[in-house]
């Protein structure tokens, strides 16, 4: 199981503004994915068309999705594959590991997934005596070094290349010492080769999904490497792990959606592979697993249906909200402490562990909108993390100085008059106190800003006096 | 435990949606046989050929326009511009068998999937689209799906002819072939080569897939 430290979000902060290696290697996330994005979508002039039907095939998928996941388990049973439904993350172990005994496998290859990191399943099968290989280069790197992905679809981003280097130096030791490993090219080799031999030996294979078609039963995985291909084509037996709100109606759907998930994502117009599976191979195929399985994981998200946060069950795990929010650029994935880094973990984290052991994670956002301005599917991430604060609010999780603080500022706000006058005593406090330099560089209780650099003075009076005196105008 | 967490699940979903159970029986089953385009791309039909090269290039994949009898030709070509055996891989598609390979001289042909010892192999594809240059593959007794992965040579062949604007267009050829609502194991639509940009977001082609992908479009 992913160890839990979102609770410990602020240390994690801390630690991951220090770590030289870590910001050295999220300059990369700050400038090529947000580029690269906005080329993409700005080369589609139907860009905007698509995200807004994008959304509403989602919505309508949420709004029916009972009768969804019976109609796609009805297809998949038809072409001959088996279906699982898993309640929880316990239940959904079970069943993989339970396939896994019946076919007496010893290895088991996997394309990338964060429903197997939600669930914690690679801990799991060790521990069961099933060796779980990950054959995404970035998964298979962090697997080496014992670590979790910090990016939801560039697992390894918080690396650069001389950490690459020494661990494959350590873990690969079957091969010359003196081998030339100086260009990202050469690593990708030794990874390649060394991956073939483990896809062609494994005894299943297990993907996550992209989309879950209803009108034909298919899974379908978007990737650019291949490994997800090798891994449910080479094996007799493919499992899929697919949380249960994947589901697309049609193949057409899946093309709306497609059109905006590889732009949002890498900038790409089109990933290499977008890879349609239904059943296992057929009667005369030469090649393919024998058998197919699905298994539809819940875990919570059936009871954000109806409220407040059922828009997040539309997200189809681009990436792009966590590319450009400055949090996350700064700080990196590792330091959310679980699966899901970013806007979209800020809001889905609370609802999977909690929001006792997640509350940092929504107030780690300046609400500057990037992330609602870019996300493919309009989810209004914003808008959840404050319900979220709402909730933690309200559950009194938030600590004792803060709740006095919002209570008093709250007192004032009802009180106009008294709010005004409060205000203006402070400007005139605040200036007295720059003296004449227009800058603050300690100011009581906001220490936390002042540490790091100065805060402005107040120039002239509040808006609203500024605006009762006649200085603020409506735009004609 | 199944049985009871999908009814569980089920009844949970049901639970919070309060909708009536039929009406939304009738929504997704108006939905699915809808097939509901929504917005596609603008295409203009004059080109199509060349925007599939075009993008399929702009992916990282070669492409070149032939004529149908002169296939071997160009498979024998790649195979030496690239210090290649003159071998080559393929399913039993009559539609490779009937290439006119010539007796002497040109790559000797293994049929069937590959084991991963192959160096370059030869697929028939369903079509293309050319919206973003990606061809589509199905899966059945004469085409392997291996052969899209295991060599590091790719060649591919499609008829001009099957060269659509969008994938839609492929997905009404699919209900065509299959029957409406049936697939075969594995549809593949490729774009380019394989590639991982895990390190350092650096791209670098050849990942765990194909190094070369080379289109051949067959014309009359």
């Amino acid at each position: 199981m992913v160890e839990i430290t979102s609770p410990e979000f602020k240390h994690n902060v801390d630690e991951a503004l220090a770590d030289a290696q870590l910001q050295k290697a999220m300059r990369h996330v700050r400038v090529n994915f947000i580029e690269k994005r906005a080329k993409a979508a700005a080369g589609l002039p139907e860009f905007e068309t698509l995200r807004a039907n994008a959304r509403d095939i989602k919505n309508h998928v949420l709004e029916n999705l009972d009768q969804y996941l019976t109609t796609f388990e009805k297809r998949v049973t038809a072409q001959g594959g088996n279906v699982h439904w898993a309640a929880d993350a316990f239940e959904a172990r079970g069943i993989v590991l339970d396939i896994c005994r019946k076919v007496n496998a010893k290895t088991v290859t996997k394309g990338k997934s964060m429903i197997s990191e939600e669930i914690g399943l690679n801990e799991f099968l060790e521990k069961n005596g099933v060796v779980p290989i990950e054959t995404d280069l970035g998964e298979y790197i962090i697997q080496l070094r014992g670590e979790h992905p910090s990016h939801i679809i560039a697992p390894a981003v918080h690396l650069n290349m001389d950490q690459v280097r020494e661990d494959f130096r350590r873990v690969h030791t079957h091969l010359p010492p003196d081998r030339p490993m100086d260009e990202p090219q050469s690593l990708l080799s030794e990874a390649r080769g060394i991956l073939r031999d483990k896809f062609l030996a494994a005894d299943i294979g297990i993907t996550g999904a992209n989309f879950l078609v209803a009108e034909t039963g298919t899974s379908v995985i978007v990737t650019n490497e291949g490994n997800g291909d090798l891994t449910q084509l080479l094996p007799k037996v493919h499992v899929v792990i697919a949380s249960i709100e994947k589901i697309v109606p049609t193949l057409e759907d899946m093309s709306q959606i497609v059109r905006v998930l590889a732009r949002s994502a890498t900038g790409q117009e089109m990933s290499v592979y977008t890879t349609l599976s239904t059943g296992p191979k057929r009667k005369g195929d030469p090649d393919g697993p024998e058998q197919y399985h699905v298994i539809l994981l819940d875990n919570g998200r059936s009871n954000m249906l109806g409220s407040e946060f059922q828009d997040m069950l539309r997200c189809i795990r681009c990436g792009a909200c966590m590319n450009h929010c400055p949090v996350y650029q700064s700080v990196g994935g590792h330091a959310y402490g679980w699966v899901y880094p970013g806007p979209m973990g800020s809001v889905l984290t609370p609802t999977l562990i909690g929001i006792d052991k997640a509350g940092h994670l929504p107030n780690a956002s300046t609400f500057c909108g990037r992330c609602e301005s870019v996300c493919p599917m309009h989810i209004p991430l914003p808008k959840m993390m404050r319900h979220w604060r709402e909730r933690e609010f309200e559950k009194h999780l938030s600590p004792a100085h803060q709740r006095r603080n919002l209570k008093l500022w709250a007192w004032f706000a009802k009180r106009p008059g008294l709010y005004r006058s409060a205000a203006r005593a402070g400007i005139f406090g605040m200036r007295i106190m720059a003296m004449g330099r227009g800058r603050l560089s300690w100011l009581p209780m906001a220490s936390g800003w002042t540490r790091h650099r100065d805060l402005p003075a107040p120039q002239g009076g509040s808006f609203v006096a500024q605006w009762a005196s006649g200085k603020r105008k409506v735009q004609a | 435990m199944s049985v009871s967490s999908r009814e569980a699940i089920l009844q949970r979903i049901a639970g919070n949606l309060g909708s009536s159970e039929k009406a939304r029986k009738a929504a997704v089953q108006a939905r699915i046989k809808g097939h509901s385009k929504g917005a596609l791309p603008t295409i203009s039909q004059d080109n199509l050929v060349k925007r599939f090269r075009d993008k399929a290039e702009a992916a990282a994949a070669s492409v070149e326009r032939v004529k149908r009898k002169d296939i071997a030709r160009a498979v024998s070509a790649f195979l030496r511009e690239h210090n290649l055996p003159q071998e080559i891989r393929m399913g039993a598609d009559k539609r490779l068998r009937q290439i006119a390979w010539p007796k002497r001289g040109g790559p000797e042909i293994h049929l069937g999937p590959s084991d991963g010892r192959d160096l370059a192999c030869l697929s028939h594809a369903l079509g293309g689209a050319a919206e973003t240059g990606t061809l589509v593959m199905v899966s059945g007794p004469d085409n392997p799906t291996t052969l899209n992965f295991l060599p590091e040579n790719h060649i591919v062949v499609v008829e001009e002819s099957d060269i659509e604007a969008h994938y839609e267009n492929l997905w009404t050829r699919l209900r065509k072939k299959y029957g409406t609502g049936e697939m075969p194991r594995t549809v593949n639509m490729i774009t380019g080569p394989s590639r991982s940009a895990d390190i350092e977001q650096t791209l670098i082609l050849g990942a765990h897939g194909p190094v070369r992908l080379h289109i051949i479009i067959a014309r009359d």
